[in-house]
């Protein structure tokens, strides 16, 4: 009998145009095999379902606006993984980063918002959310570089105390023990050109620029870089390993807080212990489709926000279980992940030595 | 050590199925299954016609898995089809968080023409609020809320129902229950002890587990009751683990205010009779479901509806009771209540409606050892959470009379709260 064997072997860099092409046709084809199954399962028309997809996430200025925040928040998470994910350190704490810089925002807009000044208390705002982000990055990125402790467990459980921080200090804050903090838009972040999200948009857009130059063009990039190829390479050529992933999740840490930031002084003015929403772990996915590229990190988070509002709006369209419409997400995501991995990697078949049976 | 292992498989797959067996064993005694409601349907009273370009848009915080929205949503189908409502005519947003995304389907919903924006968690309301004030001409109508009779909007209003007043029925039927596992010798009347499953001590709840417990006390007087919070409306696993805990702790029986399957799945596992909440767990807990109350929002979507069809006010504050059909209770398992629990209860829904039972007479409870006579609650929202309404009068508590959500948050003796961390 002849033994059949299968490699899965590295391609080399496959060209632009067919690599676009080859997504596409992922695309299509998932698009095509959501169709079916929604006919299976619903007997609605899949067409209809689709452009339900489309109104939900561009049917009206609100709608496109909402989107536009979204992808904002989503990306500042991604971007703010990014750097450690790059150096290989597998920062899975996103979620509690964020809601610490989102409680340190809520914490001054709350107790200060009426004593200081508003440019003031901006500044305080800024920096408050910013400096609790960092340290709760940097707690697990101090033990890894002196003990080599486990980054994921460690960031993991640092997200559990963050939830239980939030309801703590909720407990605490909320008298009547409802546990909701009434909303305080009078403190929040400015209303530039009456767009209640431009402002965020617009930090977001301009982060994820300095993102790019800080990874691709400066000798820190480098750094982060070569300690993500190899530690002892790094080492090797005199670089301070454990300053670089210190340094590296303050940036980390800084950039969730700004998201914690955004979450709460700009767009919901209050907190709760599901504020961040999961994005923390979903920006993993958008990091990780991009390849840690910020600029790549723009379309995908762009991709699962789209995947998401239109996911709600066709279960509110076709009242059907919101089930339904995570399966058609599950399955888009399913080929393009699927499709990436066939881009990076090849399957060869080959015939190896007759056996005697 | 291999060999070990397999040994102990099997015999855990023996015992498994000697289990299994048992069970079937017991299937030989004929069920008697659920009877129907004590209370007797309340029949929807639609003395308008709607137009074919009215819309009404709903907002829920989860889906229809969890049991506190599904209720919600049952009574959108049911209005539905009393209205004749075409799907284009009725919206409904699902998982929509208490936060700025409640803001954004509120504003949605408007955009796609709805005349009344209903939501249905307390996180809601602040961005309702904020949705109402941009919207003059859109009624906002939210459930659970505190805020419609101090914020002064005309198109802002909050609604419940008289829910205390179902929980007290459904405790008599825990009482009564507590009673025959007396009388069958299976504890003495002083270790007659209940566990309740709550989310946060938060008014809503305390008034809740109150009137559940003053329900059990009028018939099991040496009833006392431990309280375990979770800290959150919906937690599966939370629910399981404070329900287990409780029973761990000798409790007989045990009721729940939280919205997932978790306290009576644990119940159902450990053959503690159940006392639910916003509808049947039958279903699955058919061996230790005695009876659940529910609020039914029909009625008051019927309402509102009603109102903005013919032109007129929704009141700011809206509390349905037993005569509305706003509270119910689903059909009694008659495998599980005690005997005359059926007919016990109807004589008490008469009573109520009369006005000659008070689920919080004063007479029937103290705090800290002593009879209450006056008792400031805080009834308008502040950031001070100062009390400032008398609720006491004429020998009761005046429940959910000065604003529609539930203001009774004392701590009454006779239940003992385990942990206050939220």
């Amino acid at each position: 009998m002849n033994k059949m064997n299968i490699h899965i072997v590295k391609r080399d860099a496959v060209i632009w145009y067919k690599g676009f092409a080859v997504r596409a046709a992922a695309i299509i084809a998932s698009l095509l095999v959501s169709a079916v199954v929604i006919t299976l399962l619903t007997g609605k028309n899949p067409i209809e379902v689709y452009s339900s997809m489309i109104s939900g996430a561009f049917g009206s200025s609100l709608r496109i606006w909402s989107l536009l925040q979204n992808v904002a928040v989503l990306l500042c998470i991604a971007l703010a993984l990014t750097p450690a994910f790059k150096m290989k350190f597998w920062n899975c704490g996103g979620e509690g980063q964020v809601l610490v810089g989102g409680l340190a925002t809520v914490s001054v807009m709350m107790f200060l918002g009426d004593s200081l000044p508003y440019p003031v208390l901006l500044l305080v705002m800024i920096a408050a959310s910013v400096l609790a982000g960092i340290i709760w990055a940097v707690l697990p990125a101090f033990f890894k570089a002196k003990w080599n402790t486990n980054e994921t467990l460690f960031t993991l459980m640092m997200n559990y105390v963050a939830i239980q921080l939030v309801a703590f200090f909720l407990k605490y804050f909320v008298k009547s023990g409802s546990g909701i903090l009434t909303p305080m838009p009078e403190h929040g972040l400015p209303v530039i050109f009456n767009q209640p999200y431009l402002l965020n948009i617009i930090t977001v857009a301009v982060l994820t620029v300095l993102v790019y130059i800080y990874l691709k063009k400066t000798k820190h990039g480098y750094e982060i870089s070569v300690v993500g190829e190899s530690e002892n390479t790094a080492r090797y050529i005199g670089i301070n390993v454990p300053k670089v992933i210190v340094r590296t999740l303050v940036v980390s840490g800084a950039l969730c807080g700004i998201a914690g930031l955004i979450l709460v002084g700009g767009t919901n003015h209050t907190i709760s212990t599901t504020t961040a929403g999961g994005r923390g772990f979903t920006a993993i996915m958008v990091s990780w489709l991009a390849k840690f590229n910020p600029i790549y990190m723009v379309m995908t988070s762009f991709l699962i926000v789209f995947l998401e509002k239109g996911a709600g709006q066709i279960s509110t369209d076709f009242r059907l279980p919101v089930a339904i419409s995570d399966i058609v997400t599950g399955i888009i995501l399913f080929f393009i992940i699927g499709c990436e991995f066939f881009l990076q990697y090849k399957i060869l078949v080959s015939k190896g030595r007759k056996e005697n049976d | 050590m291999k060999k070990i292992l397999a040994v102990l498989l099997a015999a855990l797959m023996l015992f498994a199925l000697a289990a299994c067996g048992g069970n079937g064993g017991n299937e030989d005694n004929e069920k008697l299954g659920m009877s129907e409601s004590p209370i007797a349907a309340v029949e929807l009273k639609v003395d308008y016609e709607v137009p074919a370009d009215f819309k009404i848009g709903f907002i829920c915080l989860h889906d229809e898995n969890s049991t506190y929205d599904l209720n919600f949503l049952n009574a959108v189908d049911r209005i539905q089809e009393a209205l004749k409502l075409t799907d284009e005519q009725v919206i409904v947003k699902v998982n929509v968080p208490e936060g700025n995304e409640c803001y954004v389907a509120a504003k949605d919903l408007v955009g796609e023409g709805c005349k009344i924006v209903f939501a249905n968690s307390f996180g809601h309301e602040d961005f309702m609020i904020q949705a109402a004030k941009e919207f003059p001409e859109v009624e906002f109508c939210h459930a659970t809320g505190t805020k419609a009779h101090t914020e002064g909007l005309d198109n802002y209003h909050n609604a419940f129902a008289s829910i205390y007043e179902g929980r007290f029925l459904a405790g008599v039927a825990a009482g009564l229950k507590l009673n025959e596992m007396i009388e069958a010798g299976k504890f003495t009347a002083e270790e007659a002890k209940m566990g309740y499953v709550g989310a946060y001590t938060y008014a809503e709840v305390i008034s809740g587990y109150t009137s559940f417990y003053l329900g059990a006390k009028s018939v099991c007087p040496t009833v006392t009751m431990d309280v375990q919070f979770t800290g959150s409306w919906y937690d599966a696993t939370e629910e399981k683990n404070a329900a287990e805990a409780l029973i761990a702790a000798d409790c007989k029986l045990i009721s729940q205010h939280a919205d997932s399957m978790g306290a009576p799945g644990a119940c159902e596992a450990k053959g503690i009779p159940n006392v639910s909440y916003n509808g049947s767990t039958y279903d699955s807990c058919y061996e230790t479901f005695i009876v659940s109350s529910a609020i039914n929002w029909t009625p008051y979507y019927n309402y509102i509806i009603g109102q903005v069809v013919k032109g007129e006010k929704i009141a700011a504050d809206w509390c349905g009771g037993i005569a509305e059909g706003s509270v119910v209770l689903t059909g009694i398992n008659q495998d599980v209540a005690a005997k005359g629990t059926f007919e016990k209860i109807q004589t008490l829904v008469e009573d109520i409606k009369a006005g000659k039972v008070k689920v919080f007479d004063t007479t029937t409870f103290t705090v800290g050892g002593e009879a209450l006579e006056t008792y400031k609650a805080d009834v308008d929202t502040d950031a001070a959470y100062t009390p400032d309404t008398e609720a006491i009068a004429d020998g009761y508590f005046h429940e959910s009379e000065s604003r529609s959500a539930p203001y009774f948050d004392l701590r009454i003796d006779g239940i003992n709260l385990l942990n206050e961390k939220f």
